[in-house]
């Protein structure tokens, strides 16, 4: 929040509005989110002149109010509503904070147009009982009435709410520091705060002694005053905290934070007679305590940073202060701290124990010395002004700050390279003076030094460039296309192939998903087939998202499930994703889920998905990658497969994957299931070769045999092959048939058999004697009959 | 009986045949070994030398009216028979179809799909990456030292003690990318992909999600160049009058650092609820490679610049498609997702 009041202290802006100042600033620098006015209309200044007692209540008045342009009647039950009392008076149609709006009406029988306030009924102090015992607002004898309220008491402040990006936190969280952002935007000078005072003939240095031991603080000042008078803030400080979002407390606790928003460095006060005459900056040990501002007892850990007075800690560094050393309404002499802490101890301490406060938020972003060293003469001199303290003579003072300047040098070319744009060395002098960078130009080369302000400045001419295009406005830079040498831009790895059968899986009818890596411990349990040990994550958010799954199957049963809840009669799913093992060994998987008709029609009969579809599927991609005839379905137990209806898929006789259908007890449905690796696919896939059609004809032969049913249809093919010579070049299967006529322990199972010779005609003898002999050696192997039709 | 009373017949009783049978009966009867122009013809033996040539010519006139009678009206017989057939074959085509259904891409996919279609264009490699990282390639080479508040808003899956994670943004595969080119060979590529961040599911929240970045490595390399470059994607997503706007912000990775906002496609800069009245939507974060990150990675700033783009593919959907639940990502309804499977008009 930046009060535009506020920083019209440091730099002239008397010349925009609050909205030509925001156009600018978002442009070139600091997005403002929002302008905040707290201008309330039909607020205005009253006189009442006359005040009688309501007849029907013990503490209601009936006043009649001068508003200017009329006289109201206004029924007001504050007990200082008085005669001759200049008020605040909303009048009918005011929508005051809370959007609560002002109408005519009647208060106990007596009409009541308006309403005079207080001034935490505008949202210009907090509401409690202090501010609610005073009653209604006195305003001074010399407004006039029927001005502008707000306006009328200097009452009215416009606030900036900024969405500022990380880095620039530390420069633009404090007024003084978006001063300067402003500075470098309208090439503006920017003015500092008074930071002087008097200091008396007594050295701080006679009442107190420091010393720090840890690494974690590196600069520490303490400065003393005495005799402070603890009493209500100045107007100017209440307002300007108010409008920040912060609650007004007294004068000295008001000045710490005013001066904190001001130059961005939290202040500590401590209660000197409660502390005591040592401050030790040290680590804290695990688990001591210290009971804070808020009442609250906190546990410690060796990461915190304490403040002790020797012994005891007597306030969490950088975070909050405890309530033994409080600055209270006795408080007579204080000890002022200005100090940097290590900010990302100051980060992880406010975080673990949930105390992000203004303080710590500003610690945590990184501090400049310079303005550690000001702020702690800021309230020096604000404490002088308003609250009567004398300051002591001296500073005790800790200091192991890096000083090195941050220098930069480059040439206005390079800059010119990284953005661009052409902007000549002359022009590029002009910018530095904006941005108040003291630089030198020799032979071309810039020397800058970068003001220790900027904490977010790294010397590096990226982060000069960056200043520069801010204030040449990216809305100039032109946009052009990288000129680079014509390239073919092409997938790598394994992305090729996923992009292949992707698409081919789409075109077979299966739909793509996409589920989480993160599963639950009893999905990763589920088609655990490969029995694989997983990564189990140390700090889940939640148990269901908690284990890195090993299997994309579980995930499409969710799918799968969702769209039956839905009436999805006809379900085909695919997903390809990264799998992990305990080892972190990476696998990427296909998977794939089928159920119901993969043909369809609304009135001509559909085609069923079965295994053998589901089978055709996983051939399919399996031979558009060149594999044709080079893998196996081995028959398999597989968890949460049915025992009869699942396959191991072998290429080249090792694991790819597995198929089958889902096991009853896990889905009722007939629903099957694939998944293969996709590692295991990514083999050398040989060129295509045209292959010449046979020139002379084939002869075909057609036997079926009467077998054991338990012998596969692929073992009975191997046979035949094996009892074969090279004349036979095609097996296939065209009826099996179960049932009447046959023992219930056999199957008949017919086949087509090709034969072929490529260099002539072949004659029917031969092929008949070919045939035989297999069929003799056929049934004596598996000692079966061939079926005669 | 003579020639020209046997003609008369002919004509007469083909023409009066009904069917393909009576017609091949009177081929039978007139031209079968008993037939009687058969018999007729073999009566040359008895006639005089002189008179057989003309009538040997005469019976093949005879001959040859006969069978063109006959192919005509046999073809005719034909074409009514096939047009009875094929009448008897008619089917409904107003009926409903049977239909092979194809499947649908998932629709961070499909974006993801016509983002890279663009970027191989401009000779761009789509490359890949491990989704378990190690805290050296998705932090520390990339700027972020431990302990820095950036790390602070990418609240990250740790698997093993600070070092091993799920990759909170796909920046890794920059760093390993530019670390295998070993600082001598530019660098083109994107790199979408799945990443992970401790955010709890809801409307617009997902732990797990897809960045689409992009990386360019080479010598002169301007902010112009990102400017046009992203000039391109926002036209090829969201149509040709889409205009751009660079804003300033903040990556450790990147410096300078910008936002990338398209013009409202909506509202064409009008203002409305989707742009929040601003005329301008931001999709994606970028800016300059950092000299640190070019240094951490074997390239001279001095030699080399580049620039870095990130895309949330999910914020782009949700934009493109009007998709209001992030989860609609992650759960694949089959009611809504046949959308996605047809060609789109992608200024290509």
């Amino acid at each position: 929040m930046i009060n535009l009041e506020w920083v019209s202290d440091y730099i002239d802006i008397s010349d925009l509005t609050p909205k030509e100042l925001a156009e600018k600033v978002t442009e070139s620098d600091i997005n403002v989110e929002k302008i905040i006015t707290n201008h309330i209309d039909n607020l205005v200044i009253g006189e009442v002149v006359e005040c009688t007692n309501h007849p029907d209540s013990d503490h209601l008045h009936i006043c009649k109010v001068n508003v200017g342009k009329e006289t109201l009647q206004i029924v007001c039950g504050a007990p200082n509503v008085r005669v001759g009392l200049k008020a605040i008076v909303a009048l009918p149609g005011t929508i005051l904070p809370g959007d609560f709006e002002i109408k005519k009406s009647k208060i106990r029988g007596v009409e009541s147009n308006g309403m005079l306030c207080a001034l935490y009924e505008l949202g210009l102090e907090e509401k409690n009982d202090a501010t609610y015992s005073k009653g209604i607002y006195e305003g001074a004898t010399n407004l006039k009435v029927g001005e502008d309220a707000l306006k009328a008491l200097d009452l009215e402040s416009t606030v900036l709410e900024l969405d500022i990006h990380k880095h620039r936190n530390n420069d633009c969280y404090y007024h003084i520091g978006f001063a300067y952002a402003l500075g470098s935007i309208l090439n503006r000078k920017v003015t500092l705060p008074d930071i002087s005072f008097k200091e008396v003939n007594d050295n701080v240095k006679d009442h107190f002694n420091l010393e720090v031991a840890t690494p974690k603080c590196s600069y520490y000042l303490a400065k003393m005053v005495k005799n402070i008078e603890i009493k209500e803030s100045p107007e100017f400080i209440k307002k300007r905290l108010i409008s920040a979002g912060m609650r007004s407390i007294n004068n000295v606790v008001d000045i710490s934070n005013y001066v904190m928003l001001e130059f961005g460095q939290p202040l500590h006060f401590f209660d000197y007679d409660s502390l005591g005459s040592k401050v030790l900056v040290r680590d804290a040990v695990n688990n001591e305590e210290i009971t804070t501002l808020d009442n609250k007892e906190r546990i410690l850990t060796s990461n915190d940073i304490v403040i002790t007075d020797g012994t005891t800690p007597k306030c969490i560094a950088g975070v909050m202060g405890g309530v033994d050393t409080e600055v209270t309404d006795n408080t007579k002499t204080i000890l002022i701290e200005s100090a940097i802490f290590d900010a990302v101890s100051i980060r992880n301490t406010a975080a673990r124990l949930n105390l992000r406060s203004e303080a710590s938020i500003r610690y945590g972003k990184g501090l400049n010395y310079e303005y550690t060293e000001m702020a702690i003469k800021r309230a020096c001199h604000l404490l002088e002004k308003y609250a009567n303290a004398t300051v002591l003579a001296g500073t005790v003072k800790y200091d192991n700050v890096d000083k090195t300047e941050k220098v930069v040098t480059f040439k206005a070319s390079e800059v010119n390279n990284l953005l661009g744009i052409e902007i000549d060395e002359a022009d590029m002098e002009k910018e530095m003076d904006r941005l108040g960078f003291a630089y030198t130009l020799k032979d071309e080369v810039f020397t800058v030094t970068i003001p220790n302000r900027r904490l977010d400045i790294e010397p590096n001419v990226n982060d000069i460039a960056e200043e520069i295009v801010r204030l040449y406005g990216y809305h100039n830079l032109t946009a052009t296309l990288p000129v680079v040498p014509i390239k073919k831009g092409e997938y790598k790895g394994d992305i090729k192939y996923r992009k292949f059968i992707s698409k081919r899986l789409r075109m077979l009818g299966l739909t793509e998903t996409k589920t989480y890596t993160l599963v639950s411990p009893s999905m990763a349990e589920l088609f655990d087939y490969e029995q694989k040990e997983k990564v189990v994550l140390p700090n889940p958010m939640s148990v269901d998202k908690s284990v890195v799954r090993t299997t994309i199957i579980p995930s499409l049963i969710n799918i799968y499930n969702y769209n039956k809840a839905r009436k999805v009669e006809d379900i085909f799913l695919y997903e390809i994703s990264k799998t992990y093992d305990k080892n972190y060994q990476e696998e990427s998987k296909i998977a794939g889920l089928l159920k119901g008709n993969i043909v369809k029609s609304s009135w001509n009969g559909n085609i069923k998905c079965d295994f053998y579809v589901v089978k055709g599927i996983v051939e399919d991609i399996l031979n558009s990658l060149g594999f044709t005839n080079r893998y196996a379905f081995v028959p398999a137990k597989l968890p949460n497969l049915h025992p009869g209806v699942s396959a191991n898929i072998l290429l080249d006789g090792e694991m790819l994957g597995i198929i089958g259908r889902v096991h009853p007890n896990t889905l009722k449905d007939e629903v099957y299931v694939f998944e293969l690796s996709l590692n295991k696919l990514m083999r050398k896939v040989k060129p295509i070769k045209f292959k010449e059609p046979a020139k002379y004809p084939s002869i075909q032969k057609d036997v079926a045999f009467l077998i054991d049913r338990n012998i596969n249809a692929s073992e009975i093919e191997k046979m035949i092959k094996k009892s074969s010579s090279r004349l036979l070049k095609d097996i296939s299967v065209f009826d099996v048939y179960l049932g009447d006529n046959i023992a219930s322990d056999k199957k008949s199972i017919a086949f087509k058999l090709t034969y072929l010779d490529e260099a002539k005609t072949l004659t029917d003898e031969e092929v008949m004697n070919d045939f035989h002999q297999m069929i003799e050696k056929v049934t004596k192997e598996f000692n079966c009959e061939i079926r005669d039709n | 009986m003579n020639i020209e009373e046997i003609k008369k017949n002919i004509e007469q009783e083909l023409s009066e045949t009904k069917d393909i049978k009576s017609l091949n009966d009177l081929k039978v009867k007139y031209l079968g070994k008993k037939g009687i122009i058969t018999e007729l013809s073999s009566k040359i033996k008895e006639i005089p030398n002189e008179e057989k040539k003309e009538f040997g010519m005469k019976m093949n006139e005879l001959k040859n009216s006969f069978n063109s009678l006959y192919d005509s009206k046999k073809a005719l017989f034909e074409e009514e028979a096939l047009n009875e057939k094929l009448a008897s074959e008619s089917i409904d085509v107003t009926l409903p179809a049977t239909h092979i259904e194809i499947g649908s891409p998932n629709i961070l996919e499909k974006l993801v799909e016509d983002l890279e279609d663009l970027f191989i264009s401009m000779g761009y490699d789509v490359v890949d990456g491990p989704e378990i990282e190690e805290d050296k390639y998705n932090f520390e080479l990339l700027n972020i030292p431990k302990g820095h508040p950036a790390r602070d808003a990418q609240d990250t899956f740790y698997l093993k003690d600070d070092e091993i994670l799920l990759r909170s943004q796909t920046s890794p595969v920059q760093i390993r990318t530019m670390l295998e080119a070993k600082g001598e060979k530019p660098v083109r590529m994107i790199c979408p992909g799945k990443t992970y961040r401790r955010d709890d599911d809801d409307a617009t929240h997902s732990h797990q999600f897809m960045q689409i970045e992009g990386l360019l490595v080479d010598k002169n390399i301007h902010l112009t160049d990102l400017k046009g470059t992203f000039s391109l994607v926002a036209k090829r997503l969201f149509g040709n009058d889409t205009e751009v706007r660079l804003k300033p912000s903040y990556y450790q990775f990147t410096e300078p650092s910008v936002e990338l906002d398209i013009s409202c496609f909506n509202c064409k800069g009008k203002g409305c609820p989707i742009c929040k009245n601003s005329g301008y939507i931001t999709v994606a974060g970028a800016g300059m490679v950092h000299p640190n990150v070019l240094r951490n990675c074997g390239y001279d700033p001095a030699v080399w610049s580049g620039f870095a783009f990130g895309f949330g593919a999910e914020r782009l959907a949700m934009l493109k498609y009007g998709i209001t639940d992030i989860r609609t990502f992650y759960m694949t309804d089959l009611r809504s997702s046949k959308a996605f499977d047809r060609k789109e008009d992608n200024n290509d």
